[in-house]
């Protein structure tokens, strides 16, 4: 029972950082960035092969799996998204859909469709063993790295003078020009950290679930975006909160009702809440002035 | 009110005029042949003026005039058609309306466009973009130049904030200010960009007489103490005339009188224009 609640925290971990990116580029630019997941499967190409072929060790070479990222993220903002800025968003849905083919396709034609088998990143620190209970060094990290990003995104947009920029950007693109602030810049940013983040989700991931493909980063992309729903889109909080609560919700569902359904029944209690509560768990109700 | 001594109105080159005490002054605007077209339509054509560095001016004219189209011609908000914009003796042209705003164009709207979501203090503080000046990184990390920049800007915002008499509302969010207080708000919010020019759009819409009273007397003090030019678009005659030095008659997109108020509320086009029949002013 605890082991499962253990993975569950760890698999939500991994969902609570990318479903991070997912919120941050839907609360700044909104627009849903389906291309997310794959930044994710590019950022543990990138650590695989760093560390099977330049022999870096795990820190580095998570390091440049996410100045990949960050640098692959602001690219595909600007040739791919920026053009669109005063597009209908669903031009940019599209593209977003176009961009993760792309990237899907891209991954296809340089490391082949044979799965590769990641090394675990953080397999070097031991697990830690209480009584018959054993914690892999993997959750532990995944929960503390969530904690660190999630705190720090939290002070970044709270405080600092770029978080202030990204909220005002995300009112009104108009008022916040007018204020002298540089709006695609701030978007620019937004896609850096997304990207970044979703490296780190990649190595991680792929440190608990050891299997490689290009289409690693669909799926987990997929059940992210369901978090990021599930919290309430464009809520930091709420990105953490849903991302947490569909890995434990998923575990559970594998463990005690079935394997096979635990995707579904992930779905199903997506719907249920947004039955319930339309705007996600923590999303604000935007009562229109009259 | 007390009727203001009027401020004589000077010649500079071109068809324009400034205040006399404004005279060897770089001019803080200059406008000449602006215009912009939507479609077929000349929304505004051959619009010229010129700004003292420390004037008062109006914009008047009926609705749909193209007051508000001059606002967002010279902020870059759209792309002039024709014609060009000195700010501050600096051709404003391929510049982005981020770029403009900080080379010294500040303005506020003619619907409220605060960041309801913000509080008051951040809302100042966006104001105050470009004139806080640390990294990304340092804001992260907690560096002691964030803390001694953010503590400079949090005691200019509420200083900011005092000239309406509004620091003790700092912590509490924009949009659930009463409607005024928003208007003040926004003028606060484009004050913090430190500017040389503030285009004022309807600042007394929405406001009772007692309000509108205030409301010039803070125009007039913000022009004294910051010493920088103001240009309005108001409906309230009582404040054009009262405030302002200088005023620009708009209809259909043509300047057709400019002047001093008294010149203006006696000029002929003018009353058949706007005012309609001769009223007090």
């Amino acid at each position: 029972m605890l082991t499962y609640l253990i993975n569950g925290l760890s698999l939500g971990s991994v969902y609570a950082i990318i479903a991070l990116g997912y919120t941050m580029v839907y609360g700044i630019a909104k627009m849903l960035n389906f291309a997310h997941g794959d930044v994710i499967m590019v950022g543990g190409y990138v650590a695989f092969c760093s560390t099977s072929y330049l022999g870096l060790g795990p820190i580095p070479s998570t390091l440049f799996a996410v100045v990949v990222c960050t640098v692959l993220g602001i690219v595909v903002e600007r040739l791919a998204y920026k053009p669109l800025r005063n597009a209908t968003s669903l031009a940019v849905l599209i593209t977003a859909i176009g961009v993760s083919y792309f990237l899907q396709n891209a991954a296809l034609l340089i490391w082949s469709s044979n799965p590769k088998s990641f090394p675990n990143l953080v397999g070097s620190i031991p697990n830690i063993v209480i009584g018959e209970l054993v914690i892999p060094s993997t959750a532990i990290v995944t929960v503390i790295a969530n904690l660190l990003i999630m705190l720090t995104l939290t002070m970044f947009t709270g405080r600092t003078k770029m978080g202030k920029a990204m909220r005002a950007v995300s009112e009104d693109k108009g008022a916040a020009q007018l204020m002298g602030i540089n709006v695609n810049r701030t978007i620019s940013v937004t896609f850096a950290i997304g990207s970044g983040l979703a490296a780190i989700a990649g190595v991680l991931l792929c440190s608990a679930y050891p299997t490689l493909m290009p289409t690693t980063g669909s799926m987990p992309g997929i059940k992210a975006f369901t978090a990021a729903v599930f919290g309430g889109i464009g809520s930091i909080p709420g990105a953490m909160l849903g991302g947490i609560l569909l890995g434990v919700i998923e575990i559970f569902a594998k463990a005690y009702i079935s394997t096979q359904l635990s995707d579904a029944i992930v779905f199903a209690v997506l719907i249920v809440v947004l039955l319930v509560k339309p705007t996600g768990l923590l999303g604000k109700k935007v009562s229109e002035k009259v | 009110m007390s009727k203001r001594e009027e401020v004589k109105l000077v010649n500079v080159p071109s068809p324009n005029f400034i205040p006399e005490r404004d005279m060897g002054k770089p001019l803080v605007l200059e406008a000449s042949h602006l215009g912009i077209d939507f479609g077929g339509l000349r929304a505004v054509d051959e619009f010229n003026i010129a700004i003292g560095a420390t004037e008062i001016c109006g914009l008047i004219g009926p609705n749909g005039a193209g007051k508000t189209t001059i606002f967002n011609l010279l902020t870059k908000v759209y792309e002039p058609t024709r014609g060009m914009i000195l700010l501050d003796g600096k051709d404003t042209h391929n510049m982005k309306p981020a770029q403009v705003c900080e080379a010294g164009i500040a303005r506020t709207f003619q619907n409220i466009r605060l960041f309801d979501k913000l509080t008051v203090e951040e809302n100042v503080k966006i104001g105050m973009h470009n004139h806080i000046h640390y990294g990304t990184g340092t804001g992260v990390l907690r560096l002691p130049k964030f803390w001694s920049e953010e503590r400079r800007a949090h005691e200019y915002a509420l200083e900011l904030l005092n000239i309406f008499g509004m620091a003790d509302l700092a912590g509490e969010q924009a949009g659930s200010l009463p409607y005024g207080a928003q208007r003040r708000l926004e003028i606060v919010r484009a004050l913090a960009t430190q500017p040389k020019l503030l285009l004022l759009d309807e600042p007394a819409a929405g406001m009772n007489p007692s309000e509108t009273e205030d409301l010039m007397n803070n125009i007039r003090k913000i022009r004294d103490d910051f010493q920088i030019a103001i240009m309005l678009i108001e409906h309230d005659m009582k404040l054009v005339m009262g405030i302002c030095e200088s005023i620009v008659v708009l209809n259909f997109g043509k300047i057709i009188a400019k002047g001093t108020p008294s010149q203006i509320q006696n000029d002929p086009k003018v009353i058949e224009a706007y005012l309609g029949t001769r009223k007090e002013g």
